[in-house]
């Protein structure tokens, strides 16, 4: 609480500066340090875990368990991934998670923007009603639908397919609520001069329409594979066979399903789940902390 | 006449952008919806799996055997504690990180930002596996930085007294980033000059958080509010990944609970227990925009 306060006083005397006070000098006072060191310790606290499976990942068992932990390996090893690729099959895995990831985001992006562009700016009979009932799904939690959905899988003998783990969510209704709030933004005028112009409705939506809401399609976009790519219990329980598991349902089954714990091994798997994602998303984190934010404050 | 054949042109073209997401969304979101409040009626069961409409109506018999279920009233406690705990406890974090980040002493802010919301994206998954080890009792990080200053830290996961509170940290820790980063946004979106006109008017630090952030930013506290509120509520893959619900259901929740049931073929006690939850999260979020909103 002392520090929290601490801000707007030091603002204080930056408005009377003609700049807006981001003088190198204000940046190393006593206050400045105190502050930053404590989300130093901050970041140590939520990054560090990471940072320790990652290493960890290439050291020997001995050395995981050292205290305190090692920052660079004493002993670097690739044998904990040897051994999680080459007996553990996570190569399929792997695969099996980027194809569901992918599948899962175009077809749910591309349908979120389609039928939030017709509620959004399309006049047609049943729009009041479906946009009522998309928007009083959102709040249902995953629980309520889970067992009758297993019970409809089953029924439509989809258990152990691709489409068990795809098909449920491209009927997402936060894609469409994201992609309809956006829509209303595109001046009408813009549609209509693409009709004048004699383009057709489909011909407006794909050449006018999607490249405006191109920030939109990219947060969403992100929001769904990170979802798809994590998501672990419905694949847990509608797939049945390894040649189909994702790789958190292999991890998840893993490392429970033993009696002797091999740190390496799972510590290297959870790195090769978690690794892509985080270099994903350091790669674009610009863009999904604006999204993020965005979809708050809209 | 022209017109009324446009406009159902565009109807039928409005239909045909809609149609494949509301084919699916009936399909995979609507009809379990309405299955479950059906088979919360019933007394269906794994056995039943293929003759779903072959069952009995049992009226209220479901609802009355989950809230006399001396387990699933465990649970509930054990939810509200989680939901009592945690969730001011990540908007109380997150709050003072955006307000902590939002000042121009920050050296690196991005990197600051980027590291509190990476746990948000990884797997939880991954992550148990991360956090089993910290918390292991004998050599974990935690145990071990505890015992240099000569605590003798507890067997976390598996006492029955310290496996809830092991549970808030790590979801505290995982979800922080993603409120953070909202409020970081509500607080840049305050004019400066507000502080600066309230700072000539002697306002102090406390003063100005209290009358100028604070009720600023209230919409969007709520909106964060009733996010974590409604996926607390929720609390499910912590307890499934850690603990199982152990130890002596001491972190079993109640959507563990509907999913023990799932598990055992309980389907219809299931779906009522759900709906239980549905209500619950119902709830809440009315009493939080009661109470966060907007004063008139």
């Amino acid at each position: 609480m002392t520090v929290l306060t601490e801000r707007p006083r030091t603002r204080r005397p930056a408005g009377d500066q003609p700049s807006e006070g981001r003088s190198a000098a204000r940046r190393f006072t006593p206050r400045a340090i105190l502050l930053n060191v404590v989300l130093l310790l901050g970041l140590a606290a939520s990054f560090g875990p990471l940072v320790w499976m990652i290493v960890s990942s290439v050291k020997p068992e001995g050395e995981i368990r050292q205290f305190p932990p090692t920052l660079f390996p004493e002993q670097p090893t690739w044998d904990n991934y040897t051994e999680l690729f080459a007996t553990l099959d996570f190569p399929r895995f792997f695969a099996n998670s980027v194809v569901v990831a992918l599948a899962v985001t175009v077809g749910s992006v591309l349908f979120s923007a389609m039928v939030g562009y017709a509620l959004a700016k399309l006049d047609f009979p049943g729009r009041r009603v479906l946009f009522l009932l998309i928007m009083g799904t959102l709040m249902v939690p995953g629980m309520v639908t889970f067992v009758p959905l297993f019970v409809l899988v089953a029924n439509l003998d989809l258990i152990n397919t691709y489409a068990a783990l795809i098909l449920p969510f491209l009927a997402a209704p936060f894609g469409v609520f994201l992609m309809r709030q956006f829509m209303l933004d595109i001046p009408d005028e813009l549609l209509d001069a693409a009709r004048v112009d004699g383009a057709g409705e489909f011909r407006t939506f794909f050449a006018v329409v999607l490249p405006q809401t191109k920030p939109a399609l990219a947060t969403l976009g992100i929001l769904t594979f990170l979802g798809s790519w994590n998501n672990f219990l419905w694949p847990l329980v509608a797939v049945q066979s390894a040649d189909k598991y994702t790789l958190p349902v292999a991890l998840a089954l893993y490392s429970t399903g033993q009696n002797t714990v091999q740190y390496g091994l799972l510590v290297a798997g959870a790195t090769v789940i978690v690794l892509p994602i985080l270099i994903v998303f350091l790669a674009l984190q610009r863009h999904i902390v604006q999204g993020i934010s965005t979809t708050g404050l809209k | 006449m022209a017109i009324s054949a446009r406009r159902r042109r565009t109807g039928l073209a409005a239909w045909g952008f809609a149609l494949p997401f509301t084919i699916l969304f009936a399909v995979f979101m609507l009809v379990p919806v309405a299955s479950s409040l059906y088979m919360a009626f019933t007394d269906m069961h794994g056995a039943d799996l293929r003759t779903p409409w072959a069952v009995n109506f049992v009226g209220f018999d479901n609802f009355a055997a989950a809230l006399a279920d001396p387990k699933f009233q465990q649970a509930a406690g054990n939810t509200l504690y989680f939901v009592g705990v945690a969730m001011p406890l990540t908007l109380g974090i997150a709050l003072l990180l955006a307000v902590l980040l939002n000042s121009g002493l920050v050296w690196f802010r991005s990197v600051f930002r980027v590291g509190f919301y990476a746990p948000v994206v990884t797997s939880i998954v991954a992550v148990a596996v991360v956090w089993r080890f910290l918390l292991q009792p004998d050599f974990g990080i935690v145990n071990s930085a505890l015992g240099l200053v000569g605590i003798d830290g507890p067997r976390w996961l598996t006492d029955e007294v310290w496996a809830m509170p092991s549970l808030i940290m790590m979801a505290t820790w995982r979800n922080v980033g993603y409120s953070m980063v909202i409020l970081l946004a509500g607080l840049q979106g305050i004019p400066r000059d507000l502080y600066e006109a309230s700072a000539i008017d002697g306002a102090g630090a406390v003063r100005q958080f209290r009358s100028i952030t604070v009720p600023l930013l209230r919409p969007t506290l709520l909106f964060c509010a009733v996010i974590t509120g409604i996926g607390y509520l929720q609390f499910f893959e912590e307890p499934f990944v850690m603990t199982q619900g152990g130890p002596l259901g001491a972190t079993n929740s109640v959507a563990y609970e509907v999913f023990n049931q799932f598990g055992f073929g309980n389907y219809g006690l299931s779906a009522a227990m759900s709906y239980v939850l549905f209500v619950a999260i119902v709830i809440l979020s009315y009493l939080q925009f009661r109470l966060l909103r907007t004063e008139k």
